[in-house]
């Protein structure tokens, strides 16, 4: 892949999706383009590239942005997270809120797993809930990811990581070698293709945002300006949970870690010790 | 170091089991059928059991109701391992006294998380 043509692929991708792709990653974009050029009938990446510049076409863009994006995912992934919604936030809103809607935003829902992960949750506590509803948005840059979350059709091999086997006699059936999750479940969750570098102000406010594993992929700029604009659609005052390897300081002061919860940030801790203590 | 028995009749998933759980820190014993199984916690009680179902002799089920019902026989933690995958089947081995269960094909990434889960392992 000649270093123009990477240059051309990796401007294209920042700008539509935030994701910084370093020249240490030429083999990545080539082995990821590969399958692309192969499936539209190009000869070679080169041509696909051509094609692009030329042609503009918005299939193949968004077939290349999609394909660099990182889709991993699995039911419960790193655990701690989820304990932390169960034990801390949900108890803290079902006081706060009582018996009203509980809206948590699921900024890069993937394939569902995370979104589905935390209905279990809800359900589970059934009464404890005190009559508050779980309302889920779950959005994603992909919307061949977002079909998957919305079938929640999961293979073999997805419902066996992270996922407790109890859980999947609770919640799951079995289609041919598939593994569909309870309709149930889906009720709560809506889906929608969402690109965090655009406007989010129309999604509404929300309790609690899920954006784990997307921002150790921006720049610095990108990261504070998603961070910041997170910070505005959230109110009470809202929760952030952020990856294992990711967090807000020294990016932004618009949310603030909590002490004792790793990944747990929180809008504005002065009020909500002040509400606390009420 | 926690042992854990490998229980079933195909040697090369013995030896693949044995270098996944290695890696995992646990000292391994194997067994190729439930009897055998059942005679190896008889003298000396595994803190795991990784358990196959179907297989000559004594199958996995079987074995499970006899070790759940021996005395200490409710200490290990025992997680299926097999190409049984209908719920009827999952549902079954749970009833049965399973902790956990992994649907073949597995790998590393599996057992570790299904290990994880029953707190065998550190989480992943």
């Amino acid at each position: 892949m000649k270093p123009a043509d990477f240059e051309f692929v990796s401007t294209m991708v920042r700008e539509r999706s935030g994701l910084v792709l370093s020249a240490d990653k030429t083999y990545l974009v080539e082995s990821r383009l590969a399958p692309i050029a192969r499936k539209d009938g190009f000869a070679s990446i080169d041509d696909l590239i051509s094609a692009i510049r030329v042609r503009r076409d918005a299939k193949l863009i968004d077939a290349v942005v999609d394909a660099m994006t990182t889709n991993e995912t699995f039911f419960f992934r790193d655990k701690t997270p989820f304990d932390i919604f169960e034990q801390s936030i949900l108890p803290e809103l079902v006081a706060r809120k009582r018996g009203g809607t509980i809206k948590v935003w699921c900024a890069a829902a993937s394939t569902g797993q995370e979104p589905y992960s935390l209905a279990m949750i809800a359900e589970a506590m059934g009464p404890k809930l005190g009559g508050c509803k779980l309302e889920i948005l779950g959005t994603d840059i992909s919307e061949r990811c977002l079909e998957k979350a919305k079938a929640g059709m999961y293979t073999q091999f997805e419902v066996q990581r992270g996922l407790p086997v109890q859980m999947l006699l609770k919640h799951f059936k079995k289609e041919g070698d598939a593994w569909k999750i309870d309709d149930r479940l889906k009720t709560n969750i809506r889906y929608r293709t969402m690109n965090l570098l655009d406007d989010f102000r129309a999604l509404g406010k929300f309790d609690v945002i899920f954006c784990r594993n997307v921002l150790i992929y921006f720049d610095m700029p990108t990261k504070k300006m998603v961070l910041e604009r997170m910070a505005q659609q959230v109110e009470g005052p809202g929760y952030l949970l952020l990856g294992a390897a990711e967090t807000v300081l020294g990016v932004t002061d618009s949310f603030k870690p909590v002490a004792g919860s790793r990944g747990l940030y929180v809008q504005d801790p002065s009020k909500l010790g002040a509400k606390a203590a009420a | 170091m926690k042992t854990c028995l490998v229980v079933d009749d195909s040697r090369v998933i013995r030896k693949v089991a044995r270098r996944i759980l290695e890696d995992l820190s646990f000292r391994v014993e194997e067994a190729g059928d439930g009897s055998e199984a059942l005679s190896f916690c008889r003298s000396s009680m595994p803190d795991a059991i990784l358990l196959d179902w179907n297989m000559p002799v004594m199958n996995g089920i079987d074995f499970l109701r006899h070790l759940r019902a021996d005395p200490g026989g409710d200490r290990p933690v025992v997680v299926f391992c097999t190409t049984e995958n209908d719920i009827s089947a999952i549902a079954q081995a749970i009833e049965s006294g399973a902790n956990e269960y992994i649907m073949k094909p597995f790998d590393s990434e599996i057992v570790q998380s299904k290990f994880a889960e029953v707190g065998l392992v550190a989480p992943v």
